[in-house]
């Protein structure tokens, strides 16, 4: 079995794994990070949205080898120590998670939209980038409404990936 | 109002650990020795089972057990049961084939569980799967709801495939009704099969402790008693005292999570045969082949109308697909939770509603978010928008024209309406569309090569299912009040125990806020406690819109009794007459002197009973209700949807939304609003994008998120959402349910816009671009010859 090594959440972890073990599944299973959740089997819904070196990616269609070497982060990992991350604050704020499930994913891939798009997005532009998630519960609504109060309070956040690639 | 009693918008207290990632919902569950179960599922509609060899796959690394449906009911492990009994015309009991949680003989639908592989890993129980040989005997499917009756046999107790053929309502009088009319609309309806996709899937593990010989359930469910009943009761998995059934956090139901499922079942069986706890988490295409679907209807519906546009009579012939086996509810959706809502909001003299249930060969078809409800609004609102057309009158008039005005009001159909003002959210809607501009818009859209379309969906719906004793006579197999268990601590800290559950609908914040409210206690210091049956007492559960209006008014009763025993305890306190002890914001107070005791010293004189007797008093201070309503509740209102088509595409865009719904009293506004939006956002995805469908073979063709077309934020508007108010007379708190507002007014609402705008009467569901594309070509050339 091949050993796969990275950081989450800012410590560094080593495990012997089956070949086939997806990210997914050694975050949750190995390393008992159980906040990224899986809702499909196709790449579609978006619950199990990580960040590795600051972009976005779903964990279900990534092979755990495939980021050796790595800085992850997982939703467990966005607050700051007892402080919410400001992405998380406008989700509880404007009521955007009814039953939780995709919130997780819903909320690593808003974070990493500001840091492409800007802190100052409108709706439509929410909308579609949020093609990638799936929610059941809200329509929506709410989480477009708190993508957009969240953007405004990072004001400044431009993330990890921006900030190494100047 | 407090800050956060009932009508504050609370924030809600369960977000804290879904937006950290630190909820527990089932897969998030390890057991010690876990083990993992994977599913052989039949590859056929319709199949005999010739022979199922096992012995490569025993062979394999990792396994533990290979099992099958012979060795299940070799263990006197019986079958799933559907709860609800519907008698046909001529009084016979409705058809229920036996239901087994792993095949036995033959399959009846792709995805029918037949061989359950448990290994050490969720890998290993897969490769051995491949080696599992099972040779089958294709048998011809029956797919098409409409042509079930008197196809291939699907099962031996209905020899022509129909379950039960039932009616409600006089048919006599209804068809003089019709021979009198001057106007009769007619219509031919399919109210699309759905899936119902919570983004949890479902998942269970079984555990069997060998010293206690009792059995633990972890499952996604919304109702872990009644879970526990059937799994006990009636498939026979342990007496009900040695099984317990845990639903942690659930991430969505929408009905779907109400059933009793093979693979719960299945895991707790496995977990005794092989002496480890056994794990099943479905993947997303199972859930497409095993949830239980929602709608598929065909109905045939009129209406007839006398000269000044009164509605004379209803009459509605329907087939409803209740797929390959009877689900645990299946039988309650086409009948009494549809057709007894055939009235509308409307004065109708006379209805009369025909269902033929018949089994097909595709997934068990049961109740979905709004379940019979959305089918029979879709039916009136549809035959009215279509009727003001054919009449020439403006649809909100001819609705106007016969709401029903007074309460308490009788349909025929078995409901009792209590209250309402039908013309107040009617009014209020079409203010918060614009209606009277509506022409405008629609003029500048056809400027810019765009057709605008507007329409209306002035729904009704029966919630807070209940009362238990009407309920019965309609043929429920259970009783459905609700309980709740008020626990004071001696510190003055409080638990609920509430027999509701929930999944995404917040009870930890607007539970607390009622008790906040009555308790003078910030929500800080109340824990609402759902889910566990061996820490709950037994408790219904959480559908049908019931939450509030039957679990909420079981906590008011046990608040009740816990003020009425502090104020005795306060009594005994203060030294003065239980009858001068008054409590208000949290305080007890002597009436008439300065005399006060705040609520936790009398907490904590409940238990250290020093000031009284143990034979004035008993101590403590902790007590549990049942409470069973006097009548269902009527949630309405009105919504309207407004579309711009692009005809060259049959692109159609949802441009406005407003709702107006009467939900009686609300407790958290914010929460309510939230359950509006997604409600609609199903039932628009029902009107113009979801379907799932099998081919002629009955081979899924919608299996996965590539297929199906989930409602994606794109597909949606923002929504603008107002609120009516008239209390509801028959629970305590005046409450009557919002989950399912939304997904029953929303269809009925965009194909009526759509229909509005591209001028045409009939459009089937899903309104998708191709649908509309071609409804478009049809009817240019007679917009062309006007």
């Amino acid at each position: 079995m091949p050993t796969v090594s990275m950081t989450v959440n800012g410590k560094p972890v080593s495990a012997n794994v089956d070949a086939r073990t997806l990210l997914v599944q050694f975050l949750r299973e190995n390393l008992r990070l159980t906040g990224t959740h899986v809702g499909c089997d196709t790449s579609q819904c978006g619950a199990c949205v990580v960040h590795v070196d600051g972009v976005a990616l779903k964990s279900c269609t990534t092979f755990a080898w495939q980021v050796e070497g790595a800085n992850v982060t997982t939703i467990e990992g966005l607050a700051n120590g007892d402080k919410l991350h400001p992405m998380q604050e406008a989700f509880r704020e404007n009521h955007g998670l009814q039953c939780g499930f995709c919130t997780p994913g819903m909320i690593m891939s808003a974070v990493e939209m500001v840091w492409r798009k800007g802190s100052d997005l409108d709706e439509q532009t929410i909308r579609e980038e949020l093609d990638g998630n799936l929610c059941r519960c809200t329509g929506y609504h709410n989480i477009v409404k708190a993508i957009h109060a969240g953007a405004r309070a990072m004001a400044g956040d431009r993330g990890p990936a921006q900030q190494a690639a100047e | 109002m407090s800050a956060t009693g009932i009508g504050a918008s609370v924030r809600r207290k369960e977000d804290f650990r879904f937006i950290t990632g630190k909820g527990h919902y089932t897969d998030d569950i390890s057991r010690p020795g876990q083990t993992y179960a994977y599913f052989l599922r039949s590859p056929h509609a319709h199949a005999k089972i010739k022979r199922i060899d096992k012995a490569a796959a025993e062979k394999m690394p990792g396994v533990l057990g290979v099992l099958d449906g012979a060795e299940m009911q070799a263990d006197k492990i019986g079958n799933l049961i559907c709860g609800w009994m519907i008698h046909s015309k001529d009084g016979s009991p409705m058809k229920m084939a036996p239901h087994p949680a792993l095949a036995v003989g033959k399959v009846c639908y792709v995805g029918d569980p037949v061989v359950v592989v448990v290994a050490e890993t969720l890998a290993q129980a897969k490769d051995a799967a491949e080696k599992v040989v099972v040779d089958y005997e294709e048998l011809p499917a029956v797919v098409d709801c409409a042509k079930a009756k008197g196809a291939t046999q699907i099962h031996e107790v209905a020899s022509d495939n129909v379950i039960f053929d039932w009616h409600l309502g006089d048919k006599a009088k209804t068809d003089a009704a019709f021979a009198s009319a001057k106007h009769i609309t007619k219509l031919d309806i399919y109210n699309n099969r759905l899936a119902p996709n919570a983004i949890e899937p479902r998942a269970a593990i079984g555990e069997y402790d060998t010293g206690s010989e009792s059995f633990t359930l972890w499952n996604t469910s919304q109702n872990p008693h009644v879970a526990r009943l059937v799994i006990a009761a009636f498939v026979g998995m342990a007496p009900e005292n040695k099984l317990r059934v845990i639903a942690p956090d659930v991430g969505g139901g929408f009905g779907s999570k109400i059933f009793i499922y093979n693979e719960e079942v299945v895991a707790l069986w496995a977990s005794k045969r092989v002496g480890r706890p056994v794990k099943w988490t479905a993947e997303r295409s199972e859930s497409f082949l095993n949830d239980a679907h929602g709608r598929d209807h065909a109905t045939h519906a009129e209406m007839a109308f006398d000269a000044d546009g009164k509605i004379l009579g209803l009459r509605a012939h329907t087939v409803a697909n209740l797929g390959a086996y009877m689900s645990t509810f299946s039988s309650s959706v086409p009948t009494y939770l549809y057709a007894t809502l055939l009235s509308g909001q409307y004065a109708i003299p006379q209805i009369y509603c025909e269902v033929d249930a018949v089994y097909t060969n595709t997934a068990p078809v049961d109740a979905y978010r709004g379940a019979g409800r959305p089918e029979a609004a879709f039916v009136v609102e549809r035959l009215m928008e279509v009727a003001a057309r054919e009449l020439g009158v403006d649809p909100a008039d001819l609705r106007r024209r016969n709401f029903v005005k007074s309460f308490p009001h009788q349909t025929p159909v078995i409901m009792a309406y209590d209250t309402g003002d039908f013309d107040a959210s009617l009014k209020k809607a079409m203010e918060l569309a614009d209606y009277k501009n509506f022409g405008k818009r629609k003029r500048e859209a056809e400027r810019r090569g765009k057709l605008r379309g507007i329409g209306f969906s002035a729904y009704i719906e029966a919630c807070g299912i209940a009362p238990s004793q009407a309920v019965g006579s309609l043929g429920a197999g259970v009783g459905l009040w609700e309980s709740a268990e008020v626990r004071v601590n001696p510190t003055g800290s409080v638990e609920v125990l509430t027999g509701s559950h929930a999944h995404g609908q917040g009870h930890e914040t607007t539970f607390a806020q009622l008790v906040s409210e009555r308790l003078g206690i910030p929500i800080e210091s109340i824990s609402i406690v759902h889910g566990d049956t061996d820490k709950v007492q037994f408790g219904m559960g959480t559908y049908g819109s019931r939450s509030g209006a039957v679990g909420m008014s079981a906590i008011v009763k046990a608040l009740d009794k816990v003020e009425a025993k502090a104020k005795k305890v306060a009594a005994h306190m203060m030294e003065a007459a239980e009858g001068d002890i008054e409590f208000k914001d949290g305080t007890f107070t002597v009436a008439g002197t300065d005399k006060s005791a705040a609520w936790g010293d009398v907490a904590l004189n409940a238990y250290i009973a020093h000031k009284f007797s143990g034979q004035e008093l008993e101590p403590g201070l902790k007590e549990g209700a049942f409470y069973d309503p006097a009548n269902f509740t009527f949630p309405a209102g009105c919504h309207i949807c407004e579309v711009e088509v692009d005809p060259t595409t049959g692109e159609t865009e949802i441009v406005n939304w407003s709702a107006v719904d009467d939900f009686g009293v609300v407790i958290n506004p914010m929460i309510v609003e939230g359950q509006v939006h997604g409600g609609v956002a199903q039932g628009i995805g029902q009107a113009m994008i979801e379907h799932a469908i099998y081919d002629d073979n009955g081979q899924p063709v919608t299996g996965s998120f590539m297929d199906y077309a989930m409602p994606r934020a794109h597909n949606l508007p923002s929504f603008k959402v107002g609120m009516t108010m008239t209390k509801c007379p028959s629970n305590p708190l005046g409450m009557k349910g919002c989950g399912e507002a939304g997904a029953i007014a929303a269809p009925a609402a965009v194909i009526n816009a759509i229909t509005d705008a591209i001028g045409t009467e009939n459009i089937a569901m899903p309104a998708n671009a191709a649908t509309v594309w071609a409804a478009i070509q049809k009817t240019q050339p007679r917009a062309a010859a006007e």
